[in-house]
């Protein structure tokens, strides 16, 4: 079944007179419990055609379905509403709320679905240990490495059991080792949980983890190997 | 719901600094609102003592011709045989005190200068006196059967450089439209601690004021004090059969009544003002957390965190703040008018007309308190919405790259 579906899809941004076109006109689709690879330089489309998958953004043109529902045309509150529960997002940038520990990191999109304390708790206590970070619940994002940081962002981007998760270079601003280990959690989780993952990156070192790779050039799908 | 309050606290700890200055602005302005409110009551209320105390009494029964602008001493004007009316009112239950008493202009001269005055005839020997008993500076207090004596207020005896012992000439007109005159003897010098009154009123023994103004047997007025003043309403009504007119003490001190509404105008006016410049403060303090944490809420945004969510985000921290200064106003405020409740601020020989004392006491009351500060609560929410609805209008997308 296709999680993803997008139909040429075009995104135009606008600064002042001039205009950029950051896709120029995309067709993809993308199966449920694959592991994909957005591979392409700088430039190419590989975040804006994230953010139009994650209902970040809306494209200039074109569709873009997600489960089986246009999402093209969705005012903020109803995209977010696609958001919760069926989008994980994993960041370049450690991605976390400053002020809250790792475990409330993880809880707050819990609370987002309204879930009991209970359930939370087990849930996030689950996902701790999942990410092998159990003694760390109670600590701050400044009180945490990188690789931890982007492990609690694992965490919390599963939360919810989505069908999807997006990550924008998950280890940019990793050193090897944790960006290994992090590439790792995310396969394993992709294959225990049988939750499609599709993740932007232009590190060819981290091709080889994908099972599916789509290299953007120029805003359009220069190759699709699977 | 606990969630959220929990984060706003936490993101208020973020610049402790900041977040408690913000809160101070407002400790300091609602202070200062209760300080003023309190000014402003302990004012009035003292305005309203005073005159009630030393010239209006609760009641006052007069013949229904007598006008007070003109000081009429003519006999159609006055009470007659008014020891009996006195005798009547007297006998209520709810009345604590009732005396006769004269009114009359009058000019007092001495060397090369004179001044005009109001002239009170009293009974001397009445408890409604003993304001000016009480206020004696020098001397002593009029006798009933003091044919010489009088007494005045400490100002018109500093602005004539007059002394006990002294003697002065005074003018009076008299019942028949004439203007006779005599020498006195100042028997005591009063102060009643209002200038207003002191200035200008002299006192002599009743008899020798009807006397003098050729008025035995009159009155202008009957003073009444009750021993509640709530009950001045049932009194008066009681008095109607008398065939005279009564006059309330709301009714002769519609000045103050008018003055006091003014001045609470004035002061919701006060209020909007300084909690606006307050508000401004909460206003800045909030749109910087809403720059400094753009990231953040794109991040909220990504993992489904709708508008009015990030919306309720700020107003929370926007009801801590509230809350914060607040409670630091409160203590703030309830300190400063704690001590101008016990030592007044003094302001002085104002000249008013009106019969405000020279020093006033602060004097807080609950209702005042809990009006500002649901207003300096409510304003402080309103100064919330707009860095709260930017917040919840920013585009994740926008967001996210504006934190980078």
């Amino acid at each position: 079944m296709e999680v993803i579906k997008i139909e040429n899809a075009t995104r135009i941004y606008k600064t002042g007179k001039v205009e950029t076109q950051a896709l120029r006109g995309i067709s993809l689709s993308i199966e449920n419990g694959e592991f994909t690879a957005l591979v392409g330089p700088s430039g190419s489309g590989k975040t804006t055609l994230l953010q139009l998958i994650g209902c970040l953004d809306l494209p200039t043109s074109g569709q873009v379905f997600i489960n089986g529902k246009d999402v093209s045309k969705l005012n903020r509150n109803q995209r977010a509403d696609v958001r919760r529960g069926t989008i994980g997002f994993i960041f370049q940038f450690f991605a976390l709320i400053p002020t809250l520990t790792a475990y409330e990191n993880i809880e707050m999109p819990l609370l987002l679905i309204g879930q009991s304390a209970s359930e939370r708790r087990k849930r996030v206590m689950e996902l701790l240990e999942s990410v092998d970070l159990t003694d760390r619940g109670h600590h701050r994002p400044d009180q945490m490495s990188g690789g931890e940081q982007q492990r609690v962002a694992i965490a919390r981007a599963l939360a919810t059991h989505p069908v999807l998760i997006l990550a924008d270079e998950p280890t940019a601003n990793l050193d090897t080792e944790n960006g290994k280990q992090v590439m790792g959690i995310m396969q394993r989780l992709n294959q225990e949980t049988g939750t499609t993952f599709v993740f932007a990156t232009h590190d060819p070192r981290l091709f080889g983890y994908a099972r599916r790779t789509v290299e953007l050039r120029d805003g359009r799908v220069a190759q699709n190997n699977r | 719901m606990i969630q959220l309050f929990k984060m706003a606290f936490r993101d208020l700890g973020r610049n402790r600094r900041r977040s408690f200055f913000s809160a101070l602005a407002l400790a300091i302005g609602l202070a200062l609102l209760l300080l003023m409110a309190a000014f402003i009551r302990g004012e009035m209320d003292g305005a309203m003592d005073s005159t009630i105390r030393l010239q209006s009494g609760h009641l006052q029964v007069r013949a229904q011709s007598y006008e007070e602008g003109k000081t009429s001493l003519k006999w159609e004007d006055l009470v007659e045989n008014p020891d009996e009316v006195v005798g009547q009112i007297a006998s209520l239950s709810q009345v604590k005190v009732a005396t006769l008493r004269l009114f009359a202009s009058g000019i007092v001269s001495v060397r090369d200068e004179s001044t005009g005055v109001r002239i009170f005839g009293i009974d001397p020997l009445s408890e409604a006196n003993d304001p000016y008993r009480i206020g004696l500076m020098s001397g002593e207090f009029l006798t009933p059967d003091d044919r010489e004596g009088i007494l005045i207020g400490q100002p018109l005896a500093e602005k004539l450089e007059l002394k006990t012992g002294d003697r002065i000439s005074l003018s009076v007109n008299t019942s028949n439209g004439d203007v006779d005159d005599q020498l006195f003897t100042i028997r005591g010098i009063y102060s009643t601690q209002t200038n207003g009154f002191d200035s200008v009123t002299v006192f002599l023994p009743l008899a020798k004021a009807q006397a003098i103004t050729r008025a035995e047997n009159h009155a202008s007025t009957i003073f009444v004090l009750l021993k509640d003043k709530e009950q001045t309403d049932a009194v008066a009504a009681d008095l109607q059969s008398l065939n005279y007119k009564v006059l309330t003490w709301t009714k002769m001190n519609e000045l103050i009544i008018q003055t006091e509404d003014l001045a609470n105008s004035y002061m919701v006016l006060l209020y909007l003002i300084v909690l606006g410049i307050t508000a401004t403060v909460i206003i800045n303090t909030l749109i910087m957390a809403v720059f400094e944490r753009t990231r953040e809420i794109g991040i909220l945004s990504a993992i489904g965190m709708r508008g009015p969510h990030i919306m309720a985000m700020f107003l929370a921290e926007s009801t801590l703040l509230a809350v914060g200064g607040i409670i630091m106003g409160l203590i703030l405020g309830n300190l400063v008018v704690a001590y101008f409740t016990k030592y007044g601020f003094y302001i002085g020989k104002m000249g008013l007309t009106m019969l405000i004392g020279n020093t006033i006491y602060a004097k807080l009351a609950l209702r005042d308190a809990v009006n500002l500060t649901i207003i300096a609560f409510v304003i402080t929410l309103l100064a919330g919405f707009y860095p709260a609805v930017l917040a919840a209008r920013m585009e994740p997308v926008e967001a996210l790259r504006g934190g980078q």
